[in-house]
């Protein structure tokens, strides 16, 4: 792995964005967006449907590269490093595990859901992926329930476990960054706790962004905290101080209050 | 307590009447079918024997089997498949899982629509400028396959192309998130969760170009052989040729040899569709997702 060129002074932020904004077939989706994420912390950000949170993301690991009609502008930088300067997106993308609003258990079994991954970059030894696969599922707190029955389908597993396997598979990657898309949509409350568990723990080993509907599990998680409202980037505040009133715009105060969105 | 209104009880007889209606015309699609199998079978069923399928034409194919029309149409088919399923998948490959929306991508995709409207007897000239002539090929099944290839590629294209799009996108999303390029994504993902749809659909359409008189005619049957091809440049008999043949051209042909011709033809395309039908009855049973 190359060390970016700007790393002393960026170390400490594992992400950092400029005057970013994002386009679909020319309709702005998101716009004016400035911030940085530090790194092994967990970043919140909030906001209403449609505010732009998920494309957010995607500009983050070049996404825009696969959809039609998204353009980026502005900076986005990765442990110091401009995304646009990888010549290799999907290097890149190999170091930022994602998990989205469904479950997504490829129609793989579920050793090979978490294994296609070291897969894809060259592992074949047996013995390996079997570490990594164990490993994976165990910290996406699967492992007991699935352990003996490693070659059934992942798709045919119920919501809250394939979200689990979901998020064992992006583990597998060993990634530097976590983006979690509002991942407890389709998990019931249990399942939603010990995830959030997990992430806790894991944040001593990755930068974790996690978007999220849930005001309150912005409020548990995260150490600091974006509010996204129609496409723009309202304030990025400490959580604690943005949930007791400390908030800069009163449309935060507004939103983490419940009386809009 | 509620009460129908004349409109709700108007609803229900158009209801009534339009159900009826479908069903009469559903049952009319059957009829055609039924009328065209039964016929075949009653007057060309006598006519079949192992010595009708297994022997020469004699007697200036007044008398005698079908075999090499046959084989013929065996050759034509597979050769036709070979050419045919490498290109079409490749290009619907192309289209559903790397083409940009541009215009090159709708250009590409109008001309496929408009191949797929153009006549056969228009391929056949086509074969015959291009392959027989140009390319020197001759008369042969080499041709004559080809020119039935350039005819299906079109259907091919589509049936794949529906195929890869049963596959989620969000399936496709999540592997390009973790770092996968598009061929790996189609080679762990797309394909061996559409290969045996593709399979099925590219048997059920090749099996139909089976029947094509005009496209072979000008560029690689021959009115009459007596002989097996031995490779894909020698002329060949085909099946559906020799049906036009003793039906139209020669005289004396006793009335059970077209039909029993045209019963195995048909019998080759069923026992296509069957095999075809079978494949897709034996996916649903173990569907993924």
């Amino acid at each position: 792995m190359s060390v970016p060129v700007q790393a002393s002074e960026a170390a400490d932020y594992a992400i950092e964005v400029e005057d970013l904004a994002i386009r679909y077939h020319g309709k702005l989706a998101l716009s004016r967006v400035t911030l940085q994420v530090p790194s092994h912390e967990i970043f919140g950000i909030i906001g209403p449907a449609n505010s732009g949170k998920t494309s957010f993301l995607r500009a983050i690991n070049r996404m825009d590269l696969m959809t039609a009609g998204m353009e980026v502008s502005g900076s986005v930088r990765v442990e110091g490093r401009d995304v646009r300067s990888w010549r290799n997106p999907y290097a890149l993308r190999q170091r930022i595990g994602v998990v989205f609003p469904l479950p997504v258990g490829l129609p793989l079994s579920i050793y090979d859901n978490v294994a296609l991954s070291s897969r894809l970059r060259g592992t074949r030894k047996k013995a390996d992926l079997d570490v990594i696969v164990e490993r994976c599922l165990r910290r996406a707190a699967l492992w007991d329930e699935v352990k003996d029955r490693l070659d059934s389908l992942g798709s045919l597993l119920s919501g809250g476990q394939q979200q689990r396997l979901t998020i064992a598979r992006a583990l597998s990657q060993d990634p530097s960054i976590l983006l979690l898309d509002e991942f407890s949509i389709a998990v019931d409350p249990v399942t939603t706790m010990r995830i959030e568990e997990v992430l806790s723990e894991l944040k001593s080993e990755m930068t974790i962004v996690l978007v999220t509907n849930l005001v309150q599990q912005a409020r548990r998680l995260a150490s600091q905290t974006a509010f996204f409202l129609t496409g723009e980037l309202v304030e990025v505040t400490e959580t604690e101080a943005m949930f007791e009133g400390g908030a800069q715009d009163p449309r935060t105060t507004a939103y983490v209050e419940g009386k809009f969105g | 307590m509620f009460e129908a209104t004349a409109q709700n009880r108007r609803n229900l007889k158009v209801e009534g009447l339009l159900r009826l209606l479908f069903l009469w015309m559903t049952c009319m699609l059957i009829l055609p079918v039924a009328l065209i199998l039964g016929v075949l079978i009653v007057r060309g069923g006598p006519a079949i024997s192992w010595e009708f399928l297994f022997t020469q034409p004699m007697n200036n194919m007044t008398a005698g089997g079908i075999l090499p029309a046959l084989v013929g149409t065996v050759w034509l088919v597979v050769v036709a498949l070979i050419a045919s399923v490498p290109v079409g998948v490749a290009a619907a490959l192309y289209l559903s899982e790397y083409a940009p929306d541009n215009r090159l991508t709708r250009a590409i995709n109008l001309a496929i629509i408009n191949l797929a409207g153009v006549p056969s007897i228009v391929h056949a000239l086509f074969g015959l400028g291009a392959f027989v002539i140009f390319f020197r090929f001759g008369t042969s099944i080499l041709a004559a396959s080809l020119t039935l290839a350039v005819m299906t590629l079109p259907v091919v294209i589509v049936a794949t192309r529906e195929s890869l799009q049963t596959v989620p996108l969000a399936f496709r999303e999540a592997c390009w998130n973790m770092g996968a390029t598009r061929w790996q994504t189609i080679r762990k993902i797309v394909l061996p969760n559409s290969i045996s749809g593709i399979l099925t659909g590219v048997i059920l359409e090749v099996s139909r170009t089976s029947g094509e008189t005009a496209p072979i005619m000008f560029t690689g049957a021959a009115f009459f052989l007596p002989f097996l091809p031995q490779g894909v440049l020698d002329q060949t008999m085909a099946m559906s040729l020799h049906l036009f043949v003793i039906s139209t051209q020669v005289p004396d042909v006793p009335e059970h040899m077209p039909f029993g011709v045209a019963l195995v033809l048909i019998s080759m395309v069923l026992a296509m569709n069957g095999i075809s039908i079978a494949f897709r009855v034996y996916l649903r049973g173990r569907k993924k997702w």
